[in-house]
């Protein structure tokens, strides 16, 4: 059905993909890769457009000239904190495409070679089917986690009862609409799915909370490329599968990554509900201790003189905006010949190695960042941990308390440094709501006060 | 073909009319093909395509997966910007539903889903270049 010339092309361009993921093993050969991927894409495109049955070609430029053009302006434009909300915001496109396609191959079947209206083989309505639906919930999944992040709604989770069963009802009357649908062919069906499967990427999502966003950000990641690659399925397109399945195995891999950072597992993150209700199983560890806050001039007096420090970043630094006045800090003291790395806990951030982006976006230079494993035993060689927007990822009691929600989860183990510097706007626990030990330890200083200005004053301190 | 717009230049015709030929050529073979779909042998043959297609899956899944695994963590947010883009070639599936000269009501879906991907496309790369580009080594 397919030309050899066309699968040719077809196959050079699955390898660029592959390539263009290779590529990112390293940060050196990263834009290289991504050279490849729109090379990929290029071939890709123009290979379809040179097949005979692809003429109409202006409305298609026009298309792609306006498509093209918001997506350019988006990405140059887009505020690296908000990252996390655009790669939804993508997502979703790509399940509405997926959604779209599904229903053009329907309506018109001899495009696509799979029979004509009323005689389309079985396997391909089930095909068809399964794109459709893994589309649509896609797409309104990524709605729901991209209202989120943008704080459109709530990043609380939405939690009702008769929840999962609903949810259940809700996917076994998908699989029977799909049945009849393969034997009747019939719109009216098709669109009865479509509708469900929307309905079930929106429940699957409200139930899970904010800080579970690098889950479900991957999770979407990776729904949207089997979503391509159903699609790829019905059209027998072996490029559409090859990318679609590149795609929902990086996204799967990226949630079983997230979710060993908390040390939970998918169905949990999945079922949702963390960090809504008032997980109250470590009470009664505060009251009596007392915290030793601190001045921007003391941290500056004590970082000044260690000789190695570990800056130790979460999300609240992100918030805050507070990562150029960490570089200026982290500057000084590398003037002072002091050294200087940086702890990144998996999970810190609202996707997968976005706090990365963060301190490279402040030209922190990426061979002074550190993953946990590996910085994790440096910390007892480190006179200063200097803890900003970080919380939950530090907290020691993920390792004694069995008791604790979070325990179990890799933590930081900066309460080995000589002292800890914890950057806090309040004594309020974390989206755990969790106490943590760490603030009465001995070692330990509070500096009270937004990110960014604790950080700014600590540098003028440093004059 | 009696839809298409009028503005369209005169080169731009002769080439439609002859995809127009070609198109009704592929639709007679379309047709043959549906019609030997009934048969068993038909079956047959698009029974054996999925089996091809299948293996390519799998195999791809394990490449994607052994692949995935070697990107360094740090490097993660662009990977998710990059995989963004390369699922959005999805486009060739709506080029295809928007390719017929006759205007249908799927050339409408195929064209919006040609503008939602074209966005992924362009916006995946783009982001995912700007990130990379952040990324400095150490000044010696």
């Amino acid at each position: 059905m397919t030309s050899g010339l066309t699968m040719l092309a077809y196959l050079v361009a699955a390898v660029c993909f592959i390539l263009a993921l290779r590529g990112l093993s390293s940060p050196t050969s990263a834009r290289q890769g991504n050279l490849f991927g729109m090379i990929g894409m290029v071939i890709a495109v123009l290979t379809t457009l040179i097949s005979p049955n692809v003429v109409n070609y202006l409305p298609m430029a026009l298309a792609v000239a306006i498509g093209g053009g918001i997506g350019a302006v988006v990405a140059r434009k887009v505020q690296m904190t908000a990252l996390p909300q655009l790669v939804a915001a993508f997502h979703s496109l790509v399940g509405m495409a997926a959604v779209l396609v599904a229903w053009a191959a329907l309506l018109t079947p001899e495009n696509y070679g799979i029979g004509a209206v009323g005689s389309v083989p079985i396997s391909s309505m089930i095909e068809m089917s399964l794109g459709l639906a893994i589309g649509a919930i896609t797409f309104s999944g990524s709605v729901i986690a991209f209202a989120k992040l943008q704080g459109l709604v709530s990043g609380a989770p939405v939690i009702f009862k008769g929840q999962h069963q609903l949810n259940a009802a809700l996917g076994i009357a998908i699989l029977v609409l799909l049945v009849i649908f393969c034997a009747t062919e019939s719109y009216v069906v098709f669109g009865l799915l479509t509708a469900l499967a929307f309905i079930l990427g929106f429940l699957l999502i409200i139930p899970i909370g904010g800080a579970d966003m690098p889950v479900v950000i991957s999770m979407l990641n990776s729904y949207s490329g089997w979503a391509a690659a159903g699609i790829g399925f019905t059209l027998g397109n072996p490029l559409l599968i090859v990318a679609g399945a590149l795609v929902g195995s990086s996204g799967a891999i990226l949630s079983y990554i997230m979710c060993k950072g908390m040390n939970r597992s998918i169905f949990n993150v999945i079922l949702g509900g963390f960090g809504g209700e008032g997980v109250t199983a470590a009470a009664g560890t505060d009251g009596d201790k007392a915290v030793k806050p601190g001045s921007a001039d003391d941290a500056s007096f004590i970082m000044k003189n260690a000789s190695k420090v570990i800056i130790v970043p979460g999300y609240g630094m992100a918030v805050a905006q507070a990562q150029h006045a960490l570089r200026e800090m982290a500057d000084k003291l590398k003037a002072e010949g002091i050294d200087v790395k940086y702890a990144i806990h998996p999970v810190a951030g609202r996707m997968p190695g976005h706090m990365n982006v963060l301190l490279a976006e402040a030209n922190v230079p990426y061979d002074e960042v550190f993953e946990l494993e590996d910085i994790n035993t440096e910390f007892s060689t480190a006179d200063v941990a200097y803890v900003i927007g970080a919380n939950d990822v530090t907290n020691p009691s993920a390792k004694t308390d069995s008791s604790s929600p979070i325990y179990g989860m890799p933590v930081l183990d900066v309460e080995n440094a000589g002292t800890v510097l914890f950057v806090k706007r309040s004594m309020a626990s974390g989206y755990a709501g969790v106490q943590n030990p760490l603030f009465f330890k001995d070692n330990t200083m509070m500096l009270f006060g937004d990110a960014k200005k604790m950080t700014e004053e600590i540098v003028q301190a440093m004059d | 073909m009696a839809n298409q717009p009028d503005t369209i230049a005169s080169q731009v015709d002769a080439l439609a009319e002859q995809a127009g030929t070609l198109a009704e050529q592929a639709r007679t073979l379309a047709e043959q093909v549906a019609g030997s779909a009934m048969g068993s042998a038909g079956a047959a043959s698009h029974a054996g395509e999925f089996w091809w297609l299948f293996t390519v899956f799998v195999l791809a899944c394990f490449i994607g997966f052994y692949v995935v695994w070697s990107v360094t963590p740090a490097l993660h947010s662009p990977l998710m910007g990059v995989t963004n883009a390369i699922s959005s070639v999805i486009i060739v599936g709506a080029l295809i539903a928007a390719g017929p000269a006759e205007f249908t009501s799927a050339s409408w879906l195929g064209l919006a889903a040609v503008l939602l991907a074209s966005i992924n496309i362009f916006g995946g790369f783009i982001v995912t270049e700007r990130m990379l580009a952040m990324f400095k080594k150490k000044k010696t």
